[in-house]
């Protein structure tokens, strides 16, 4: 039996996203990559922009972003994907250019790239998960693991006195004068992902109308690497992600001039 | 003008379509006179200044990522921390240009005129396997014109190709003739002439995706024999070198960029003396002109290979007459530029007063 004798088109009450391939994704079960990538793909069609998006691929879990999400796409060495979205941009002002990272990929080997895209306010969109972990390479500490979190290479939990403190990476580009726009959202309730759809909509419209740099930092789960059941994993954030990381807009100079 | 004012200038009028850089001497200049010219006004060229070597280059990858004419250029230690982003545009089969102005090494090493990054421009580099087409440029009018050579062959064989000069031929004022300006490409032509160009994804094409993973090692293997297959062909159509006074000679010096002129003295004065030098210099230090080398060493009683570095080129040199001519290394480090004399006893104590 086909998948088309199952589902009829009368019986039909939602569907995938037009610009979201028929690829079965890598992602591991109660990722948050797979809904943010949904969310991607609705906005990007729902703005008109699919011949002009151009998006930029980390190195970490959503290397593969390229497979889903039906634009053009450059895949970055790690960390560099904001210094190839700044020339894509530059040299091709008409597209609308967004980069879509893990925290790892962006607030640790991508620091300087982070920093100095959002201070010269290029006129992208940085799209940034942050599950406090290296999903892909095995579960190691990431610069936002939160403090006594375990990882494949913090065993006994973060020690700040060892590792340092996990790195509110919005609230830091939130200071440059360059960004527009940073928020934090979620992606675990419906309500959550709705508020984050209309997030990564305002960015989209930002770097379209020319802005500056939006920042949508996304507070996501990894199952795989923080060891717990999917829906676990979704309590644990909201017990101890969102202390460390609230959500909401930290800057949107939309409202401040 | 100088050498890397002239790489600034020919940039403009090649229609290129970004620069990206980062301050470091010898070369700065070459971002300071775009800055100064403003290009961006005038053909619509993209002038950044990035924040680190490591970002340059990344904007190159992107730039290039959609088709663009891009480059960027830096010395020694600025081109080391480019190797990831160049290994990355090898990968990818994008084209861009790259200038380095050798200072010494290793290390933060001096700001004086080297030439020792020839392993890391000629073997590689970077990680994986892969080659850049490499031009060593001996004049100014060379600098000048090597940008549109340089990106033109990066073009044809989709590769990354590089300007590899020394601060001698950056820093030198000469005479130049400027190339006329040409238009920088349409988005129309870009789309024609790299269909694979990330452009946005318009109608019923597939998405463009540039990248350089591959987990399917069978494909994976596939890609690097197709990678392997353009360095043939550019093996094959695309060695350059000068051969001066090579017909008659019993010793030959081999050289590349300024120091081949300073060899040229040499060889000249000598030539009064009575001692019959020959001279080959390669203009792509990759590839390598071994059949010019051999054809010219046939007759010689030895080779000098004249470097300033420790001795990188001798071994392509020694190879090209697979050791059945006596090949010697003559070069200074640290900076210091040997002058014709000090060549000319190097070459008479290694073959003629031994």
């Amino acid at each position: 039996m086909k998948r088309e004798d199952i589902i009829k088109p009368e019986n039909k009450v939602y569907s995938r996203p037009r610009l979201l391939d028929d690829n079965i994704m890598h992602y591991c079960p109660g990722c948050s990559h797979g809904v943010v990538h949904k969310i991607v793909a609705e906005v990007i069609d729902e703005l008109g922009l699919e011949e002009h998006a151009i998006g930029i691929a980390p190195v970490g879990c959503a290397v593969f972003a390229y497979n889903y999400i039906d634009c053009d796409w450059v895949e970055a060495a790690h960390g560099r994907a904001p210094a190839l979205a700044t020339a894509v941009s530059r040299l091709n002002p008409d597209k609308v250019v967004f980069t879509y990272q893990g925290d790892g990929d962006l607030a640790a080997i991508g620091t300087a790239e982070t920093i100095h895209a959002c201070t010269r306010g290029e006129n992208i969109v940085i799209i940034m998960i942050n599950n406090g972990i290296y999903g892909m390479t095995g579960g190691q500490m990431s610069p936002c693991t939160l403090e006594g979190a375990k990882t494949a290479t913090t065993p006994y939990g973060r020690r700040v006195d060892l590792n340092g403190f996990p790195l509110r990476v919005g609230n830091v580009v939130s200071i440059l004068d360059g960004t527009c726009y940073v928020t934090r959202q979620a992606v675990h309730t419906t309500a959550a992902v709705r508020k984050a759809k209309a997030a990564i909509r305002k960015a989209f419209l930002n770097a379209r109308a020319k802005k500056g740099t939006s920042f949508v930092e996304i507070v996501g789960t990894c199952s795989s690497g923080w060891k717990m059941s999917p829906e676990k994993s979704n309590k644990w954030m909201e017990e101890n992600m969102f202390a460390h990381y609230p959500l909401g807009d930290i800057k949107d100079t939309d409202k401040t001039e | 003008m100088k050498g890397n004012e002239a790489i600034a200038h020919a940039a403009i009028r090649y229609g290129a379509d970004g620069y990206f850089g980062y301050p470091i001497t010898p070369q700065s200049e070459v971002l300071e006179t775009l800055e100064a010219l403003m290009p961006w006004e005038t053909t619509g060229m993209v002038v950044l200044q990035a924040e680190s070597e490591v970002s340059s280059i990344n904007m190159v990858y992107g730039g290039a990522a959609t088709g663009k004419a891009v480059m960027t250029s830096s010395s020694s230690p600025g081109v080391s921390l480019m190797q990831e982003g160049i290994s990355y545009l090898a990968a990818s089969e994008l084209p861009a240009l790259i200038v380095n102005v050798m200072r010494g090494g290793p290390g933060l090493g001096t700001i004086h005129p080297s030439q020792s990054d020839y392993f890391q421009a000629t073997k590689g580099g970077g990680h994986g396997d892969y080659h850049l087409i490499v031009l060593a440029p001996s004049t100014v009018q060379e600098m000048a014109d090597f940008v549109a050579l340089g990106f033109d062959l990066a073009f044809k064989y989709r590769t990354p190709s590089m300007i590899l000069a020394d601060g001698i031929v950056g820093q030198m004022m000469e005479k130049v003739v400027l190339p006329p300006q040409r238009p920088r490409r349409t988005a129309e032509q870009i789309k024609e002439q790299c269909p694979w160009a990330v452009t946005g994804r318009e109608g019923s094409r597939k998405r463009n995706v540039v990248t350089s993973l591959e987990l399917d090692s069978a494909v994976m293997e596939k890609n690097n024999e197709r990678f392997q297959r353009t360095y043939r062909e550019i093996e094959k159509n695309e060695v350059r070198y000068e051969a001066r006074y090579t017909e008659d000679a019993d010793y030959l010096i081999v050289a590349f960029g300024s120091i081949a002129r300073i060899c040229l003295k040499a060889i000249e004065d000598a030539r009064k003396e009575g001692i019959k030098i020959g001279l080959v210099r390669p203009i792509t230090l990759w590839p390598f002109p071994f059949d010019a080398i051999r054809e010219a060493a046939r007759n010689v009683k030895g080779i000098l290979c004249v470097e300033i570095n420790a001795g990188q080129m001798i071994e392509d040199v020694r190879l090209a007459v697979s050791d059945r001519v006596p090949v010697c290394h003559f070069g200074r480090m640290g900076g210091i530029v040997p002058n014709p004399q000090e060549v000319l006893d190097a070459l008479k104590k290694d073959f003629i007063n031994k």
